[in-house]
């Protein structure tokens, strides 16, 4: 008999498990606990939104259009209404008088076109997934065949489904408007100036394949009212911009709509978004005045739950024949889809001032065009905008070492800002409050080996071994922790980007703390207690953190961007810095001293130089009691704080991938992968350490894996599992991750995010590898996901390989004008410059840094199996 | 997603369940045997297959198990991937089996899945349907009216079509042993270690002295069934494993024979590889088949 699981006795062993020596009040903050919510997740003693049930409930299935353009001309419900078990069935006319319009909060620009979004679909369908009707009936399964049941008549329209087609004259359109949503511009510095006369100059084209977000739960609603209030209980990562834009929406004033983000399973952007299904939800409840319960299914969400990336990077970059880059030219075309959600015109904007990466430079352009097409609307998928820019960047870099025939870590070395010169003011506008891209790269190449494996590198290309090895660099940065409400100001965002936190102390001495962030996985009321206990001198396990309720937790910008530590951990830590200062005073009226002269240590407030004195417990139960309060202070030690940063958090780091592809068959595995990341101050090293790892694997999934493919028509092709590839454990290497801390500047903690580092770095280190691996055939790009059968293409088509790694020189691009072999070394802009001395069988010798090439001590591992799985 | 309505029938065994498919034959009625659930269910559940009734045989204690019947290993139809996969009879007498059982998605699917499931679902880029070809397996087949016997060339009739009839299940398959001398491999190209396969091919190749006595192939996912590489098989007897000559002028025999791995095939196009690419992948596995068969 397996032992019956407990998650109090599961609790209690981690706890145990955690006594890594008595914690000090001063040693919580950097200790690597085990999460407190875990023994209730794993043991399912969880109130996932689909776990809840109210007596009466009804549920919802929706009938979704099965084309991607079409005129709706006829609904027919009346035969669903018949079947068993129906209560209601609604069509988008049905709603239309109520049903409002979806609300887009970040309108980029002045003349940016925002078309209606009705949550149900009335006149015209956009995307083939797009809601025309809903059934409500006694229980799921009979919504579900009810929904057969129901006849539409479509008028087909042209799809629209390439960018590029959708701005050419004569396209379909999308919305009478126009396809072209809107175009933003930015700039700084000379770019003129910064491409005229460039000695080297480097054009390339970048697909972000358009992404699926594949939370582990999906999403899910119930929505009830006891007729005068209306509580909406979603899989959301925003309950608080939820409860706003639901009011705004359906005319139900906020301060009768109570939203709650239960236990929700991850999110990675998807469920930062006002769904057509939370307000169909809510206006079916209002209409039945019963709970209503829908939950999708993976397929539907795979049409349904917005996407992510999907842009055309066309980008230039200008640099010196030393590798110095000048300038960076961005041309931007963003597939928003059919309509404009939450933030979806902000993605590419949350990149736009990323594409400097961690490099000084001296002019930058950059422009972005939103485009409409007839698929499921795009929006922020985990790192949203950043790792685009990172990826696009982050390529070219290599690409431009890859023509100057330099090591592509001393070409970054070149160009990024040394660690004596920050605070550091980009091109870009952005202060980069700390950073130390030295030390991070240092230790990354160590733990990698880098100078073997490219021994190692060299000895294959020369025996021309059919698995080839590559090494792919990536460097990065980012701006997270969004963010100052004032910076989103200036971008025409909607909403500010502050957070807020109560800390209430309980009269037995036990803490509560409120948070405005909405955990779903991240680990908050593990690491806000770290945060609490060390601040107030209390227990790890006196702490309860309350969230996700806005009955409970009635102020809050929610978790997203990598903000819910650095804005939200330091709005804790800011309550409780206000919870120390009244208790103070309280304790010095009690101890008839100076308020100056009480020291506060590890919990207690004692007189300076006495041992009298009162611990925060007693004072807690003093103040409760509040017979002996000084004159003016009202009873209770509870303090809320709200913090709005100054400065966006700017985590780094480098990340090294080692990639062996089988020339033969296409198939990549990636053999190691070293990930240093500086996160600044670091609260819990165990959950940042699950942060880069699930970041990594998505990153990884971008690269490898993950693509939403539609046919020319606009259906989705990849709407389950086995076609949207998704990788597993089993499909990933083991990570080594180490990490640099440069504490942040910008707030107290000296904290930086962490929630989409990993995704950002990895992409680009991937890709990176491949292409590599693959320079003796003369490939500088394989489009993401770098698939086999797309590797085995470009390798056969480039045909056979140049000799030796000399060729690296010779073997630049297929797009590059002739004269760029060794023979004959080019020097004219935007060709290969390579030195005459790369030329030839001299293996490995053609970095620009010897030290990062030492060919011949071929530390050749069992290779040849490398790639096949 | 949710599966439109069908009734549900457990029968107490083999014979029942036999009586009762017989009766549905007679009524016209469509019904659909279950096994282990991981092929039908998702195709219930997407609404792609609507049988007015399931016939669970998933309880049944037989036909499970793994028995040795001297010449050959008979496996029974119920018989799960992983009981497949922990028999020490599987291991050492029909070891194919078990490499290819071993590749089949995940534990979790292989702890439900069955071995017959697998077989009478007919799926072209299923691993075992190749596995029973190249071994020339019998598959023995019960209906009310009685037994009959489907060697394995004739059992894959189409894409997800078997050679059962509407009355008929699976009661469990013959695998040959092959004997000694014999190499086996299964070589499985795929993108995710639970997908399936693109290409796979079971290879089982005989020594004789120096040369390769003889070899049979067959492929996964190149038609709508699977297909056995006649071609390849035919050149490679009587060639030597080893490349002949040295330096440049080496010609490795066996790599030309597995160029004509694909011919006759006619591979189908999906979102993980065109034909061209198949057919290239065939060759080239085959080859890495053969030599880790024959090695
Ligand atoms: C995520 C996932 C990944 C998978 N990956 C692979 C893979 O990589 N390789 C692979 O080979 N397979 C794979 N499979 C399929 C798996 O092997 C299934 O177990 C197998 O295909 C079907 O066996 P089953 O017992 O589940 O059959 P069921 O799903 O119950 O039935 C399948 C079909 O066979 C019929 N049937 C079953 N048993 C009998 C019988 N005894 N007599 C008559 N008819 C019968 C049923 O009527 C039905 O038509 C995967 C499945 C899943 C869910």
């Amino acid at each position: 008999m397996s032992e019956q699981l407990d998650a109090g006795l599961i609790a209690e062993r981690i706890a145990e498990s955690d006594q890594l020596g008595e914690p000090s009040g001063a040693h919580e903050v950097g200790r690597a606990r085990r999460r407190k919510e875990d023994a209730r997740l794993v043991t399912g003693r969880t109130t996932w939104t689909d776990n809840i049930q109210l007596p009466g409930m009804l549920y919802m299935a929706f009938l979704r259009s099965p084309m991607a353009h079409a005129r709706i001309t006829r609904v027919d419900t009346s035969a669903a209404r018949a079947r068993p078990g129906v209560v209601a069935v609604y069509s988008g006319r049905d709603l239309a008088g109520e049903q409002g319009s979806l609300p887009c909060a970040w309108p980029v620009t002045d003349d940016i076109v925002i078309p209606d979004h009705p949550p149900m679909a009335v006149e015209e369908v956009r995307y083939a997934g797009e809601a025309v009707a809903c059934v409500v009936a006694t229980d799921r399964y009979k919504a579900a065949d009810a929904l057969e049941a129901i006849e539409v008549d479509y008028e087909p329209l042209d799809a629209v489904v390439d960018m590029t087609e959708a701005l050419a004259e004569g396209s379909p359109l999308v919305h009478e408007s126009g396809n072209r949503a809107f175009t933003w511009k930015f700039a700084g510095g000379d770019i003129d100036a910064a491409f005229r006369d460039a000695p080297v100059v480097i054009e390339r084209t970048y697909v972000q394949q358009r992404l699926i977000p594949t939370a582990m739960e999906p999403r899910a609603v119930v929505a009830t009212t006891d007729g005068d209030g209306f509580t909406l209980y979603s899989a959301t990562q925003i309950p608080h911009v939820l409860r706003v834009m639901l009011a705004l929406t359906t005319g139900i004033p906020e301060h009768k709509l109570r939203v709650v983000a239960p236990d929700v399973g991850g999110g990675f952007g998807s469920k930062l978004q006002v769904t057509a299904e939370e307000v169909l939800s809510l206006l079916v409840t209002r209409r039945l005045g019963k709970p209503v319960k829908w939950t999708e299914s993976r397929s539907e969400g795979n049409l349904t739950v917005h996407h992510g990336r999907d842009q055309l990077q066309r980008i230039s970059l200008a640099a010196e024949r030393d590798g110095r880059v000048r300038g960076v030219r961005v041309d931007l075309l963003a597939d928003m889809g059919a309509y404009l959600m939450l933030v979806t015109p902000g993605i590419p904007l949350l990149g736009a001032f990323m594409y400097n990466g961690i490099y000084k430079i001296d002019a930058y352009d950059f422009t972005c065009t939103g485009v409409f097409t007839t698929k499921m609307p795009t929006d922020a998928y985990r790192g949203a905008g950043r790792p685009e820019a990172t990826f696009a960047i982050e390529r070219a870099v290599d690409e431009l070492a890859h023509e100057l025939g330099l090591d592509p870590v001393e070409v970054r070395r070149r160009n990024w800002i040394t660690h004596q010169e920050f605070p550091y003011d980009t091109i870009c506008g952005l202060t980069y409050d700390s950073g130390n891209y030295e030390a991070a790269t240092e230790k990354a190449l160590a733990l990698f080996g880098y100078d073997k494996l490219r021994a190692e590198q060299s000895d294959r290309r020369d025996r021309r071994d059919p698995v080839q090895l590559g090494i792919g660099v990536s460097t990065y940065t980012e701006m997270c922790g969004l963010a100052p409400s004032r910076v989103l100001g200036s971008l025409s965002y909607g909403a500010g980007g502050w957070e807020h936190a109560s800390v209430r102390m309980l009269p037995t001495g036990k803490v509560e703390v409120v948070t405005g962030t909405s955990p779903h996985g991240q680990g908050h009321e593990t690491a806000w207690s770290q945060i609490v206990a060390d601040a107030l001198g209390v227990p790890f396990g006196d702490v309860a953190v309350l969230h996700g309720d806005t009955a409970i937790s009635h102020k809050g910008m929610d978790t997203y961007g990598s903000r819910s530590l650095v804005v939200g951990g330091v709005a804790v830590l800011a309550a409780c810095e206000k919870v120390k200062d009244k208790a103070r005073r309280i304790a010095a009226h009690m101890l008839e001293a100076s308020a100056d002269d009480i020291e506060f240590s590890a919990g207690s407030f004692t007189v300076r130089g006495t041992a009298e004195g009162r611990t925060i417990q007693e004072l807690a139960l003093a103040t409760f009691a509040a017979h002996d309060l000084p004159d003016g202070v009202e009873p209770g030690l509870d303090a809320d704080a709200t913090f709005d940063p100054d400065n966006f958090s700017f985590p780094h780091g480098t990340h090294l991938c080692a990639v062996e592809v089988d020339t033969e068959t296409g198939a990549c595995a990636i053999r190691s992968y070293v990930a240093v990341d500086d996160v600044g101050s670091v609260v819990n090293p165990l959950i940042v350490e699950g942060q880069v790892h699930g970041g990594i694997a998505q990153g990884i999934g971008q690269a490898l894996f993950e693509e939403a493919v539609h046919d020319t028509e606009g259906n989705l092709l990849t709407t389950t599992m086995a076609d949207y590839l998704i990788p597993t454990a089993a499909d990933l290497p083991d990570f080594t991750t180490d990490r640099t801390e440069t504490p942040a500047t910008s707030n107290p903690l000296g904290v930086k995010g962490v929630g989409e580092a990993g995704t950002i770095a990895s992409t680009p280190a991937v890709v990176n590898a491949i292409v590599d691996a693959l320079r003796p055939y003369g490939v500088h790009d394989v489009r993401m996901p770098c698939t086999p059968e797309r590797i085995w293409r470009v390798v056969s088509e480039a045909g056979p390989p140049a000799s030796g790694s000399g060729a690296r020189a010779g073997a630049a691009s297929a797009e590059a004008p002739a004269g760029t072999s060794a023979e004959a070394p080019a020097s004219a802009p935007g060709t290969a410059s390579a030195p005459g001395s790369r030329s030839g069988s001299d293996s490995g010798s053609g970095s620009g840094s010897a030290s990062t090439r030492a060919p011949g001590s071929g530390e050749a591992t069992s290779s040849s199996e490398g790639g096949a799985r | 997603m949710i599966p439109a309505a069908f009734d549900y029938i457990r029968p107490a065994s083999l014979e029942e369940a036999c009586r009762v498919l017989a009766e549905a034959d007679a009524a016209g009625d469509d019904v659909k045997v279950l096994a282990g659930g991981q092929s039908l269910l998702p195709l219930l559940r997407l609404r792609l297959a609507y049988p007015a009734a399931l016939v669970d045989l998933g309880r049944l204690p037989e036909p499970r198990g793994v028995e040795d019947r001297g010449d050959h290993v008979f496996v029974g139809a119920l018989t799960t991937h992983d009981e497949v996969l922990r028999s020490g009879v599987v291991r050492e007498q029909v070891p194919l089996l078990a490499l290819a059982t071993a590749t089949v998605a995940d534990p979790a699917v292989r702890h439900r899945g069955t071995f017959g499931g697998s077989m009478v679902h007919a799926d072209p880029a299923g691993d075992l349907p190749a596995v029973a070809l190249a071994l020339d397996c019998v598959f023995v087949v019960r209906s009310s009216e009685g037994e009959r016997e489907v060697p394995a060339a004739e059992f894959f009739v189409d894409y997800l079509e078997s050679a059962l009839g509407p009355g008929e299940v699976l009661l469990g398959v013959r695998v040959p042993k092959l004997g000694p001398g014999w190499g086996f491999h299964y070589e499985k190209f795929h993108r995710t270690a639970q997908a399936w396969a693109i290409v796979g091919v079971a290879a089982a190749v005989r020594r004789e002295g120096g040369t390769i006595g003889e070899a049979r192939i067959a492929l996964t996912n190149m038609g709508p069934t699977p297909v056995r590489a006649r071609a390849t098989e035919a050149a490679l007897r009587g060639l030597s494993p080893a490349p002949t000559g040295d330096g440049d002028g080496a010609r490795d025999q066996v790599r030309d024979a597995c160029g004509q791995a694909d011919s006759g095939t006619s591979p189908p196009a999906d979102l993980h590889a065109k034909p061209d690419y198949r057919r290239h992948l065939a060759r080239v596995l085959t080859y890495r088949a053969v030599r880790a068969a024959s090695g």
